[in-house]
């Protein structure tokens, strides 16, 4: 929002006071001034060009320039100088923007006295190729030469650009609200502008007649201006619409975006000869349309508002007119509107028809009913003024606002209470004078009523807390920690897994990752292991980002790519994220994707490679390291996205928690390994405390043996017949060696085992040892089919 | 008798000087000390003599036993140690070779930045709380004073997942409701909550769909501005340095009153204005305030007698300025030529 402070100087005394720091003030007392633009020009003049001649060989003219002083030659490049128009001289002695200092000089031979300046030289536009190509800026011709530009065009203007908070740009919006601010910091009061006529005896009830079929417009005033001459607007009207960012467009216009700009009240005028005798409000019917001023066809809904002539469509409450009853260069009649329309209806057609406007903001943000009925007299009083309007002497009002007043009572103590400061009676006096807020004082009990431009304000103290708070100044306020009772803080829940399972991941040399939740539908189709109803977005922003996902793992071979093509060979990654599926359903995956060495010294060759069984190593750490130590297991299965024949489904107390392994090579040709697991499944489970055990004091026997077996025979299942027949004696295995090759049949294979025997009471004797033993091969060979391979 | 001892002494020292290595030494011993040993040799013949003589010849040759055992020992001992040393030599490595490398995994850059904050507010009795991502409107926008229409939504523009009723949250204040509904004992609470966070916006250098707060809420009785005031300056020193000052502006937020933003003196130019602070000498780094009355009542903490204030920042605002990052994407690329650089403890 641009705030012209030429503007407000009408309804704010601003004489001495330096706006830079005024700037700062009002942005310490919440309002925030995003940046001030001054120009600082001096040594402009309007000129006349007397004479202008080509000088030979150059694109330049020499100019003769009436400046008011004197008659001076000046040598000009623009394409449009010419004779008999008036233009902006900067004499020698004025610096332009950028530092650029006019002096007298001599350009190919022929004096210069000055420069002729386009806009963009002045800083008054951008500097742009187009804007260049206009040339010099050409004044209109009844400019009084030799006089001030700088006054001329209002460029002693300074432009407050305001970044809002949503609370502030119901009021700070419009330049009335704006003042009352100012003068809420510098403790001043608001003179509201002229809203007198002189109206003609004539009443607008003979032309029309109003009726309200909705309870979403709680007021509607009308009043109407006869024989208005539509020309251009007055200079002051025009430079303040720019400086606010508007366009100047002919006076009619002007005034209904001046007073917006003023008031804050949307108006809108319509054509009355082209309006009929009736207006009716109502909400529109489905499929009803409407062509508005831009020359759409807009088809409506029964959500939105509209102003009707009794039959037909004549504007879209709030949002924009239709172009049967559009104001044009032989209008005579006016009929001005100022009204309140239900917010929630004006944003929901705006934003469904695309036509976001100043007015249709303000409409949105909530209108305060007193200057509804203000806004609309001002109007009539500059169309008097500036378009020689009649005005008629009565108005049409539909008031059906809910008027309470807001009335809310607070402490002294209060205050200091929750701003933690010490105020005294005084300060909260001076806040509120300041304010404009009206109250009474009794027993350090204040009892304020909020005026209704301040809507953001509610009749709650909590509300005047702040208001007084920020008005007195934060920086008052000195740091003092709660007193409160000491206790130690923690995670909680989930969380506190989370923590330590990717400590433990990071110490087992994985880089923790943090990638984005929403996925494309290609990554959506890789790694369907364990799926639920996926979650889509209602209206993504790309197909990219469109599911929510339901695992981690093609995020991670995503990072994998980008390490990959920035040439990092060996990635071991991990993230730890939540997952969502059937509409709200939680499950935090643990997925981990390794690549290359994990141990690596190039030069001695010790190479650690990724293979299946570190995976499985590193998965075995994070079970056992949270008290799961032989509540798991591998089991062989076919996963969406894995190799076939080098991957497993993890379960954990029989129950499946995820799968690791290879991704296939259909994915990608390189050896990438992947694990993914529910952390929510894991985090289930009861874990029993840590318990001392005695290690056995007596001897321990080693046995080693090894089988021949079929290929297809795993590992696990020869282990769980050794242990089986083993018993309690039987304290460990471990497998020393797999072969294939001489001396075994091509679907065999041989593993050998190393097995310990010990008891923890006694020392255990051979020939007890060996029992058991023979009784291990007989249960292997018998079951398995196996042979002992000899020694 | 000591004749002979003396001739052995000199063959001795003869034969001495002819040592080259230690099977000479081996051999040495053999031929003076071995069963049939010069040395062994002088009292084979003790039985024929005296008494007297007994004890001067057992005397004498124990004597160059004695000498003989010392004098090849030593010997043996000296090549050994030379061998050693020779040995020892030959096995010297380069230690300027490369290392094998065991390294520790490193943290997301962010999450390094999340653990720092949490830590400091565990250490002063918050508990580290989070939720889902998947939220209801109902707590992400409506109990938190956000009606539907409210202008402030704007600001927020939310991905909705099924109609208007569930969302992927915009800001991670539905922690803060979640955890005062479910605290039905109506007891004091401190919590902080980081967590992922998502908003409709184009990623680029500054912006990102997904990004990450890190939020703390303190309810109890008689809470103030300054408490919350004094909160912040411990966290701003923590992360910016002791020298940090702090100040509070006026600003809003639906769900607090008195609303204010949180600077910190800026850490590059110490107040005096540059590029990072854009000449005002103060960065902001976070949005604060009072409970909301309605916030409070909406979670069934009666606002007579409950006061509380809640705090937040952007986490990859607060990292981008403390590690110097200009690319908000920096954190969720995973690039592992910047993660490694992370994986240190700060100062």
């Amino acid at each position: 929002m641009a705030i012209s402070m030429n503007w407000v100087k009408e309804y704010v005394d601003l004489e001495n006071v330096d706006l830079k720091e005024l700037a700062t003030k009002i942005t310490n007392a919440g309002v925030n001034v995003e940046h001030v633009s001054q120009h600082n020009l001096n040594n402009l003049v309007v000129g006349e060009v007397l004479e202008c001649d080509d000088i030979p060989d150059t694109h330049l003219h020499r100019c003769l320039v009436d400046v008011g002083i004197d008659k001076r030659q000046i040598v000009c490049g623009a394409n449009n100088v010419r004779c008999g128009i008036k233009v902006i001289v900067s004499l020698p002695g004025a610096i332009l923007p950028g530092g650029f200092e006019i002096k007298t000089s001599t350009i190919r031979g022929y004096e210069s006295n000055g420069m002729i300046c386009a806009l963009s030289e002045l800083g008054l536009e951008e500097d742009t190729p187009e804007n260049h190509a206009k040339g010099i800026y050409e004044l209109p011709l009844d400019a009084p030469v030799g006089t001030d530009v700088v006054k001329y065009m209002s460029l002693d203007d300074t432009i407050y650009e305001l970044d809002l908070n949503p609370n502030r740009n119901i009021d700070c919006t419009n330049h009335i609200g704006f003042a009352y601010e100012i003068a809420s910091v510098l403790g001043k009061k608001v003179t509201l502008p002229d809203i007198s006529t002189n109206p003609i005896k004539d009443s607008i009830k003979k032309y029309f007649t109003l009726e309200i079929d909705t309870p979403n417009c709680t007021m509607y005033n009308a009043k109407m201006v006869k024989n208005v001459e539509i020309k251009e607007s007055p200079d002051f009207i025009k430079n303040r619409l720019i400086a606010a960012g508007m366009r100047p467009i002919n006076n009619v216009v002007d005034i209904s975006n001046y007073v917006m700009l003023e008031f804050g009240q949307p108006l809108h005028f319509f054509d009355k000869d082209k309006l009929g005798n009736k207006i009716k409000v109502r909400m529109a019917n489905d499929n009803e349309s409407i062509i508005t001023i831009d020359k759409k066809e807009r088809v409506l809904t029964n959500e939105d508002i509209v102003i009707t002539d009794g039959t037909k469509p004549v504007c879209i409450a709030g949002v924009m007119g239709g172009a049967n009853t559009e104001v044009d260069e032989n209008t005579k009649d006016i009929l001005i509107e100022s009204a309140i329309f239900n917010s929630y209806n004006v944003r929901y057609t705006s934003l469904r028809l695309d036509l976001r406007s100043e007015a249709s903001l303000r409409y949105e943000r909530g209108l305060n009913y007193e200057y509804t009925s203000m806004a609309i007299e001002r109007a009539c009083h500059l169309l008097e003024k500036y378009a020689s309007g009649k005005v008629l002497n009565d108005t049409i009002v539909y008031d059906n606002i809910e008027k309470k007043e807001k009335v809310a009572k607070v402490t002294l103590e209060e205050i200091n209470k929750t701003l933690g400061l010490n105020m005294n009676l005084e300060d909260v006096k001076t806040s509120l004078n300041n304010l404009g807020f009206d109250y009474k004082e009794s027993k350090e009990t204040f009892t304020v009523t909020i005026p209704n431009r301040r809507l953001d304000v509610e009749a709650h103290r909590q509300d005047l807390i702040e208001e007084i708070g920020r008005l007195y100044g934060y920086d008052k306020i000195k740091s003092v920690l709660p007193t409160i009772p000491n206790k130690s803080g923690k995670y909680v829940g989930a969380v506190k897994y989370r923590k330590l399972i990717s400590n433990r991941l990071r110490s087992l040399g994985l880089n923790e990752c943090k990638t984005y939740t929403l996925i494309s539908d290609e990554e959506n189709n890789m790694f369907k292991y364990n799926r639920h109803e996926q979650i889509d977005l209602n209206r993504p922003m790309s197909s990219d980002k469109k599911i929510i996902r339901q695992t981690l793992i093609p995020s991670l071979l995503k990072t994998y790519e980008y390490n990959k093509s920035r040439n990092v060979k060996d990635v071991m990654i991990y993230e730890i994220s939540n997952t969502y599926f059937n509409k709200t359903e939680e499950d935090t995956k643990i997925a981990i994707l390794m690549k290359g060495n994990y141990i690596n010294n190039l030069w001695n060759k010790t190479i650690i490679k990724t293979d299946f069984y570190l995976l499985k190593g590193i998965l075995e750490n994070v079970l056992d390291y949270l008290g799961l130590k032989n509540r798991y297991h591998l089991k062989e299965a076919e996963i969406d996205g894995m190799h076939p024949g080098i991957s497993a489904e993890i379960e954990l107390d029989r129950e499946p928690i995820g799968y690791l392994g290879r991704v296939h090579p259909n994915i990608s040709k390189d050896d990438i390994y992947v694990l993914e697991m529910s952390m929510t499944k894991i985090i289930d489970k009861k874990i029993k405390p840590i318990k001392y055990k005695e290690i056995s004091k007596y001897p321990s026997i080693q046995k080693d043996l090894a089988f021949i077996i079929k290929k297809d025979i795993s590992s696990g299942t020869i282990e769980d017949s050794i242990k089986k027949a083993g018993g309690k004696l039987l304290t460990n295995i471990d497998v020393f060696d797999v072969y294939t090759g001489e001396n075994v049949q091509d679907d065999e294979k041989s593993i050998a085992y190393s097995l310990t025997f010990s008891d923890p009471t006694r020392t255990l004797s051979d020939d007890e040892v060996m029992q058991v033993f023979n009784k291990i091969i007989e249960e292997v060979e018998k079951k398995h089919n196996a042979i002992l391979r000899d020694k | 008798m000591k004749e002979k001892v003396e001739s052995i002494k000199n063959e001795l020292s003869e034969d001495l000087k002819e040592v080259k290595n230690i099977q000479d030494v081996q051999n040495l011993k053999v031929k003076y000390l071995g069963k049939k040993g010069l040395v062994t040799d002088l009292t084979s013949n003790m039985k024929d003599l005296s008494i007297e003589e007994k004890k001067e010849v057992g005397r004498l040759s124990n004597e160059l036993k004695g000498l003989v055992t010392e004098t090849l020992t030593n010997l043996e001992n000296k090549i050994n140690n030379e061998e050693l040393e020779k040995k020892l030599k030959n096995e010297k490595i380069d230690i300027s070779l490369p290392s094998t490398k065991v390294s520790c995994g490193a943290p997301n850059i962010l999450e390094k930045l999340i653990e720092e904050v949490e830590e400091l507010a565990i250490s002063m009795g918050y508990d580290v709380v989070e939720g889902p991502e998947v939220e209801k409107d109902l707590y992400n926008f409506e109990l938190l004073n956000l009606p539907k229409g409210h202008p402030a939504r704007d600001a927020q523009d939310t991905f909705y997942t099924d109609g208007d009723t569930l969302l992927l949250r915009s800001q991670t204040s539905p922690v803060q409701i979640r955890t005062m509904l479910e605290n039905t004992e109506k007891t004091p609470i401190r919590i902080i909550c980081p967590g992922k966070t998502y908003r409709r916006d184009d990623d680029d250098a500054t912006h990102s769909h997904q990004f990450s707060q890190i939020e703390g809420l303190l309810v109890d009785k008689d809470i103030s501005l300054a408490n919350l005031k004094a909160t912040f300056d411990v966290i701003a020193k923590k992360l910016f340095g002791e020298d940090r000052e702090t100040r509070f502006r006026p600003s809003y937020y639906p769900f607090t009153e008195p609303s204010v933003e949180m600077d910190i003196s800026c850490f590059n130019c110490g107040g005096k204005g540059c590029n990072i602070c854009k000449g005002t000498g103060w960065i902001t780094v976070g949005g604060a305030g009072i409970v909301h009355h309605n916030v409070l009542d909406n979670c069934g903490y009666d606002s007579e007698k409950w006061t509380g204030f809640a705090f937040g920042f952007g986490a990859e605002r607060l990292a981008m300025l403390k590690y110097g990052i200009t690319d908000i994407r920096t954190f969720y690329t995973n690039d592992l030529r910047v993660t490694n650089n992370f994986d240190r403890k700060d100062v």
